[in-house]
């Protein structure tokens, strides 16, 4: 971890609740309702995320969207450039994905590879009429031409920095800091 | 945690740790054996040489299908085929198949022992797909893998082995990984076929069948060797499957809710009857072919990368 010293809150629990509530009803008003919308969620900070907005959306049109679980470390175009591997992580998609708009969600849309690689393992299910993309916060530095959809925060931030998202589920507490890498 | 070694060679110096990296990143990858298209990008322009000294139809169809799920280039040796019958020894080709380039080979040897030359030798990964009587670490580790799904652990649970421990690679894996993943392990077999210092591995040997598998949560059939009939090591089949058959009615000796495994192939009416090979109530046994993929593949996955 980083020195505390230069870690500043971007972003709280309620400023992530807003956030969430805001795109759950873009999603729908963009798509006119969830009549063939899916929620994809990238392992793991997404999953969170996109299962707080299939509750929202569920909440405002009173139906279920069907969620998806995805782990795009078997697409990741550095994978076998590194000894190191990441933990692998179960991909659970229970459902077709043909015609099927799908929203994928992810926490932080940062270089955009993550977003590809997603991309190509969606593919491998299927064949979506659409993807769409969710994050929490975009931090620019993007270096494949990607863009996200609908996004909580526009975050300028330096390449020297990390921008971290921390969700009660994983890490007990809500909230968006960025702090310099050390 | 980090996997930090070369080759596969066996369960004996696998830690518990290493287990169990194995077992949970095999389980991510049973899914994709189950999509419309069952293949992922992720080790696209690797090479994997499966080399075969000896017959196999599941182990070798097994690290092919994980390879090519993988995106790898596979290629099938298999020495009826290749010039070991023109003479040329195994360090040979182990040599002129490395300035080929491969990034993983699996061997299979009648010699105990050829996976470990050929991983001292060599810059490549190596894989043990089975050496002699000594090791079958995949097949230990599907096995574990069955188990733990049906049983949701290892820990504390009777497994009984019965058959030809003597000769059984199966068996001598089983019980290193088996044991130190905490089960208690226990054998059965004509005193022919156990070693005699079976007990210094830790577990405990019967005469009988009927001994071994009661209360067992998992009995495990080798199968019968029987190219090593000449050997007389039993004096017929008829006698062996009538103390060593699993049927249906020792089988109600082991506790209610056993799985009954075998690694095949399989003596149909020897070492198991076909009732209960065939039973889905009990038998996991083409469950332990379907995990034997996962396993496979998460190996070439931890074994693969670059060099930092």
């Amino acid at each position: 971890m980083s020195d505390h010293n230069n870690k500043k809150t971007v972003m709280d629990k309620e400023g992530i609740d807003r956030c969430l509530t805001r795109i759950a009803y873009e999603i729908l008003e963009k798509n006119k309702g969830m009549e063939n919308l899916v929620l994809v969620g990238i392992r793991t900070g997404g999953v969170f995320l996109a299962q707080r907005l299939q509750k929202k959306m569920s909440d405002i049109e009173h139906g279920k969207i069907p969620l998806g679980i995805l782990d795009v470390t078997l697409y990741r175009d550095d994978i076998t450039a590194s000894k190191k591997k990441p933990h692998l992580g179960e991909t659970k998609i229970n459902f077709s994905l043909d015609n099927k708009i799908v929203i994928l969600v992810d926490d932080v849309l940062f270089t955009g590879r993550t977003i590809r690689a997603a991309m190509d393992a969606l593919i491998d299910f299927g064949r979506p009429k659409m993807i769409q993309l969710a994050v929490l916060i975009d931090r620019g530095h993007r270096e494949l031409p990607i863009r996200a959809d609908f996004v909580g925060k526009n975050l300028p931030s330096s390449l020297w920095e990390a921008v971290r998202v921390d969700l009660i589920e994983k890490s007990g507490v809500d909230e968006v800091v960025i702090e310099e890498e050390k | 945690m980090k996997f930090e070694r070369k080759d596969i060679l066996g369960i004996k110096d696998l830690s518990v740790d290493e287990i169990n990296l194995i077992l949970e990143t095999a389980e991510s990858f049973l899914e994709i054996s189950t999509r419309t298209i069952k293949k992922v990008p992720t080790l696209r322009g690797k090479t994997i040489i499966n080399l075969f000294y000896e017959a196999s139809t599941r182990t070798r169809t097994s690290f092919e299908i994980a390879g090519k799920r993988l995106s790898a280039d596979t290629i099938n040796i298999s020495s009826s085929t290749s010039s070991v019958v023109k003479g040329e020894t195994l360090i040979d080709t182990a040599r002129n198949l490395e300035a080929m380039n491969p990034d993983v080979i699996v061997i299979r040897h009648s010699a105990a022992g050829a996976p470990h030359l050929l991983a001292r030798l060599v810059k490549q990964s190596i894989i043990n797909a089975g050496d002699g009587a000594h090791e079958h670490p995949t097949q230990a580790l599907l096995d574990m893998m069955t188990i733990k799904e049906h049983k949701g652990k290892i820990d504390g649970l009777k497994v009984a082995i019965i058959g030809d421990i003597e000769h059984s690679r199966v068996a001598r894996s089983n019980i290193y990984g088996l044991s130190k993943m905490g089960a208690n392990v226990v054998v059965a077999g004509p005193a022919t076929m156990l070693p005699r210092d079976i007990e210094q591995m830790g577990v405990k040997a019967y005469a009988r069948l009927e001994d071994a598998i009661v209360h067992a949560d998992v009995v495990m059939m080798l199968r019968v060797q029987l190219e090593r009939q000449k050997q007389n090591i039993f004096p017929s089949l008829r006698e062996y499957s009538q103390h060593f058959c699993l049927n249906r009615h020792n089988v109600t000796l082991a506790k209610k809710d056993v799985i009954v495994m075998h690694p095949g192939p399989i003596n149909r009416g020897v070492e198991i009857s076909p009732d209960i090979a065939d039973d889905p109530s009990c038998s996991v046994i083409l469950d332990q072919v379907n995990k034997g993929v996962a396993v496979r593949m998460a190996l070439l996955y931890l074994l693969t990368g670059g060099s930092e």
